[in-house]
């Protein structure tokens, strides 16, 4: 049949039954594995080698069966349908085999060549259950399997076992018997298949299946129809599948696909009668006792908050924790490629420095969150591991689903940052599970409003120049602000542009708990820390280099050179003087002096820099060996010579630094950054910003993190200079008159603004459309920008403070929350006293 | 809770409180969501026992043979329900 080299293997089965996990044992490959069920929605491909040849593997979707009412199971049928795999491995959880069997039932149906894999093995044994896999293997006419995917056992049977299925199927390519009758649908099922059976179109589909889907009425089944045969030709099949269906539920009293499932569950149980033992359904399990405790109705909340908090202390508090000790690494990198690059002159760096040392800060900034990353995102894959996600899923619904969101929600929020600071990549990307299409656009457009790991120092700078006083209390505003503003715009969006989506209920299924395995968290977190890191090596770096030439570009004029210059002489020409009767004279001058004075300036750095007794006895160890003769220059104390030839190195050194400043900010306000943040000027002033601003909040759509790079650069530290940036652009922000009430209006513009670069590449690649990305640009930047200036006006015409500005835009926002809330409780309880009417 | 109205004297799954066990007799949905509550063994004479409910009520959660499911009280009001010994 097959005229593929090698086989074609398709894993199919219910969700959360393991399919990712074996299509891993197989093919050594790292497909995202959790205990949540619809984690992979998209199929994903492998390959292996056995001793025969390559075997192309492919890890469906989780389907409970096979219509055509949800995306994944469309994906999974169409791929079934379509590419005809030889052999279709149906994974199935041996734990509760009777709900699987209906989905196999189905695959047997389709004719399709198949393997059941009797996944979870570990489980149903832990449960006392037995299955008879030779008497199941004998009635289904489908080899048996049994695996346990988690330990990597049956990799060896079920590799055979497909090769052995695929051998058979070349040979004899003869479906097995149809499994299940359906008895009084029957005949039914006999005239519609006499009627497609001389239909050439669509002779390559199993007929059995496609008349029994035509009867159940599948919207897809018909298009098929429609679409093989043609409109006119279709018509008269359909109208006698119609009048099959009308006579058959006229005569039953009972929908078709009711009664098809009621047959196949009839099927189900005579096909494990003698074959499954054990299954006491009576007997309480220890996922029902903990989740007693767990999901009791007044505890609940206070695990929810202890895993939050948890989540959060691990993560967060320890890996800032982390990061001192991860830090020294990266600051030692740059020294060591600060002096790899060419050194700097008097006056300007060579580019080629400049542009060096930009991108190894930008890129250590980044890298910095690394431990962090690690840590959240190990701690959300204990939490989806443990099977513990699906219980916050449950216990938030109702608040959610509220707001438009849904309980699946929760995931995507949590790796967005909701608590402890994420990614909204990832977030977006974990919103592929939510089935509730209204729902899962609504979640898409709110999680980057959460506090991604990116916003925080921005807000951490801010807060350390304008709220000292009011730290904690800010602290407490910012990271909570984050979901009442999600909360209100998934309403505000899902009542307005998301009005016409489709929607769909709540109904999931809470798996077991598992004890996650190290491997499998460790391999999650890395996972999800490398494509973080990647996007670090590319998107921000590529923009960093974007940025850097915008803020060089075009330079300084020629005559503004020729003065910086002049003045540089004039403060040379003074220390030569100075030092005209020094002995030192001759080692400190000419071609010595530009080396001196970037000893001079590094000898500086490192001390400051230096951590105790010990750590400052070694950069006297390190600069005596980099160069004896100047050592006596910079260091305290020496000669009456020395200390003289000291001052006025220390002196050129600051006429040097200030040059350099007012060349740096003359060349911003010229660059075309500058003139592109002074342009926007007219429309941000009332939110309070200036250019300087306007430039880093541009630079910061291209990774989040680059704002406050940007910022730094802009309010740049000369080399020797080492007050933190917090000093520094508190005494230049506050020169031009910034007040906390502008931090405010920052805070609250970040908070709000859209997505940075990646994430907005997520959004394309999970709506699938240019316009709702462009949507998801547009739209915070708006929200952002309005209530930014509306804050900042209002406040500066009321003369609010910082503070109290934010606690009025906090408590506001609240009390909106609560009113919309109990608004819509109150309606979704009259629509469902209204809904139904039984009987 | 929000209290169905009498007509007809069907009951719900959305009026069994936590702890009763109930046979379904029939759902009143349609389509995608009928499709997923029949798929996940919800299905016209299965036997269900309601858990609990969330904290705040809603959702409520359902065990069945060998798997617990939770759903929306707007869709388990739609699932008729009758005593469990009845068989039809
Ligand atoms: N105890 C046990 N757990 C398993 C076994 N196989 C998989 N798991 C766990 O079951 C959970 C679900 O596994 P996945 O491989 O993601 O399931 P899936 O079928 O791909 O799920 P979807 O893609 O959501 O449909 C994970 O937590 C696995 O670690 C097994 O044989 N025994
Ligand atoms: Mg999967």
């Amino acid at each position: 049949m097959s005229k593929r080299d090698g086989v074609l293997v398709a894993l199919a089965g219910q969700q959360n039954a393991g399919k990712s996990t074996l299509f891993n044992v197989l093919t050594g490959a790292r497909q995202h594995v959790a205990n949540y069920p619809g984690v992979t929605v998209d199929k994903k491909h492998g390959q292996y080698g056995d001793d025969v040849g390559t075997v192309y593997t492919v890890d469906l979707p989780g389907t409970y069966s096979l219509t055509s009412f949800s995306l994944e199971e469309r994906v999974a049928r169409e791929f079934l349908l379509g590419d005809r795999p030889d052999v279709t491995v149906n994974v199935v959880d041996a734990s509760n085999l009777r709900r699987s069997l209906h989905l196999t039932l189905q695959i047997l149906e389709m004719e399709l060549p198949s393997v059941l894999a009797l996944n979870m093995m570990d489980v149903a044994e832990g449960r006392g259950i037995e299955i008879d896999q030779a008497q199941l293997a004998q009635r289904l006419q489908v080899p048996v399997v049994a695996t346990v995917g988690r330990k990597g056992q049956g990799r060896e049977a079920l590799r055979q076992a497909i090769r052995g299925e695929s051998a058979r199927q070349a040979e004899t390519p003869k479906p097995p018997p149809a499994p299940v009758d359906y008895g009084q649908l029957e005949p039914a099922i006999a005239q519609v298949q006499q009627r497609l059976a001389p239909v050439k179109a669509i002779a390559d589909l199993p007929q059995r299946w496609l008349a029994l889907e035509l009867l159940e009425g599948d919207t897809q089944a018909v298009s098929i129809l429609v679409e093989r045969l043609g409109e006119t030709a279709a018509r008269p099949v359909r109208e006698a599948v119609g009048a099959l269906i009308d006579a058959f539920e006229q005569r039953q009293g009972i929908e078709i696909s009711d009664y098809v499932v009621g047959c196949r569950d009839r099927a189900i149980e005579r096909l494990l009668k003698g074959v499954v033992k054990g299954a006491d359904a009576g007997r309480t399990t220890l996922t029902e006792r903990v989740d007693r405790v767990v999901l009791n109705r007044w505890l609940a909340p206070g695990f929810l908050l202890l895993t939050v908090f948890a989540i959060y202390q691990v993560s967060i508090v320890w890996g800032y924790e982390l990061t001192t000790y991860t830090w020294p690494f990266l600051a030692k990198g740059r020294e060591l490629i600060a002096g790899v690059l060419p050194t700097a002159d008097f006056l300007v760096d060579p580019y080629l420095r400049s542009l060096g040392l930009w991108l190894v800060d930008s890129a250590n900034t980044l890298l910095n969150y690394v431990p962090i990353f690690l840590g959240v995102f190990a701690c959300i894959a204990i939490v989806e591991d443990s099977g513990y996600m699906a219980r916050i899923a449950f216990i938030l619904d109702k608040i959610l689903h509220r707001f438009g969101l849904h309980g699946q929600s929760t995931l995507p929020l949590i790796l967005g940052g909701v608590f402890a600071g994420g990614c909204a990549v990832p977030g977006v990307m974990a919103t592929k599970g939510i089935p509730d299409n209204r729902a899962r656009m609504a979640t898409i457009f709110t999680v980057p409003f959460m506090n991604c790991l990116a916003k925080v120092p921005l807000y951490t700078l801010l807060l350390g120049i304008f709220f000292v006083e009011h730290k904690s209390l800010m602290m407490f505003y910012i990271s909570t602000m984050t979901i009442i503003f999600a909360l209100l715009v998934a309403k505000l969006l899902t009542k307005t542009v998301l009005s016409g989506q489709e929607t769909s209920p709540f109904v999931m299924e809470l798996p077991h708990y598992h004890l996650p395995t190290f491997n499998g968290v460790a391999r999650r977190a890395l996972e999800r820390t490398w494509q973080y890191i990647k996007k670090v090596g590319t998107v921000v770096l590529a923009v960093a280099v974007v940025v850097f030439v915008l803020l060089h570009f075009p330079g300084l004029p020629d005559e503004r050179k020729a003065h910086f210059a002049q003045e540089a002489e004039a403060a040379i020409e003074r220390f030569e003087q100075a030092l005209a009767e020094n002995p030192y004279r001759d080692l400190a001058t000419g071609a010595n002096l530009v080396p001196l004075v970037n000893y001079y300036t590094d000898y500086k750095r490192a001390k400051l820099t230096a951590s105790g007794a010990a750590g400052s006895q070694r950069v006297t160890e390190r600069f005596k060996e980099r160069n004896a003769a100047f050592y006596p220059l910079v260091k305290r104390g020496g000669d009456r010579d020395a200390r003289q030839a000291a001052r006025a190195l220390r002196k050129l050194a600051h006429e040097r630094r200030a040059l350099r400043k007012q060349m740096r900010e003359e060349r911003i306000t010229h660059s075309v950054l500058g003139a592109i943040g002074r342009s926007m000027e007219p429309v941000t002033q009332f939110a309070g910003f200036d250019w300087k601003i306007n430039i880093a909040l541009l630079s910061s759509f291209a990774a989040r993190e680059s704002s406050v790079a940007t910022l730094g650069v802009l309010f740049q530290q000369d080399d020797d200079e080492n007050a933190s940036l917090e000093e520094r652009m508190g005494e230049a922000t506050r020169e031009s008159g910034a007040t906390a009430l502008l931090a405010v209006s920052m805070i609250l513009f970040f908070a709000l603004y859209p997505p940075c670069l990646a994430t907005t590449i997520m959004v394309k690649v999970q709506t699938g459309s240019y316009k709702w990305m462009a949507f998801a640009i547009i739209f915070p930047t708006l929200l952002g920008l309005g209530v930014a200036s509306a804050v900042y006006s209002i406040g500066n015409a009321v003369g609010a403070t910082g503070i109290e500005a934010m606690s009025a835009v906090y408590w506001g926002a609240f009390v909106l929350l609560l009113i919309v809330g109990l608004l819509s409780d109150r309606k979704a309880s009259r629509l469902l006293r209204q809904r139904f009417s039984p009987g | 809770m929000p209290k169905m109205p009498a007509r007809g004297g069907a009951r719900t799954l959305n009026d069994i409180r936590p702890g009763g066990r109930v046979r379904i007799r029939r759902h009143h949905s349609e389509g995608a969501v009928r499709q997923r509550l029949l798929d996940l063994g919800l299905m016209p004479n299965v036997v269900v026992t309601v858990v609990r409910s969330a904290p705040l009520n809603d959702p409520i959660e359902l065990k069945l043979e060998a798997s617990n499911i939770t759903l929306r009280r707007r869709e388990a009001i739609t699932i008729e329900v009758t005593s469990e010994e009845s068989e039809s």
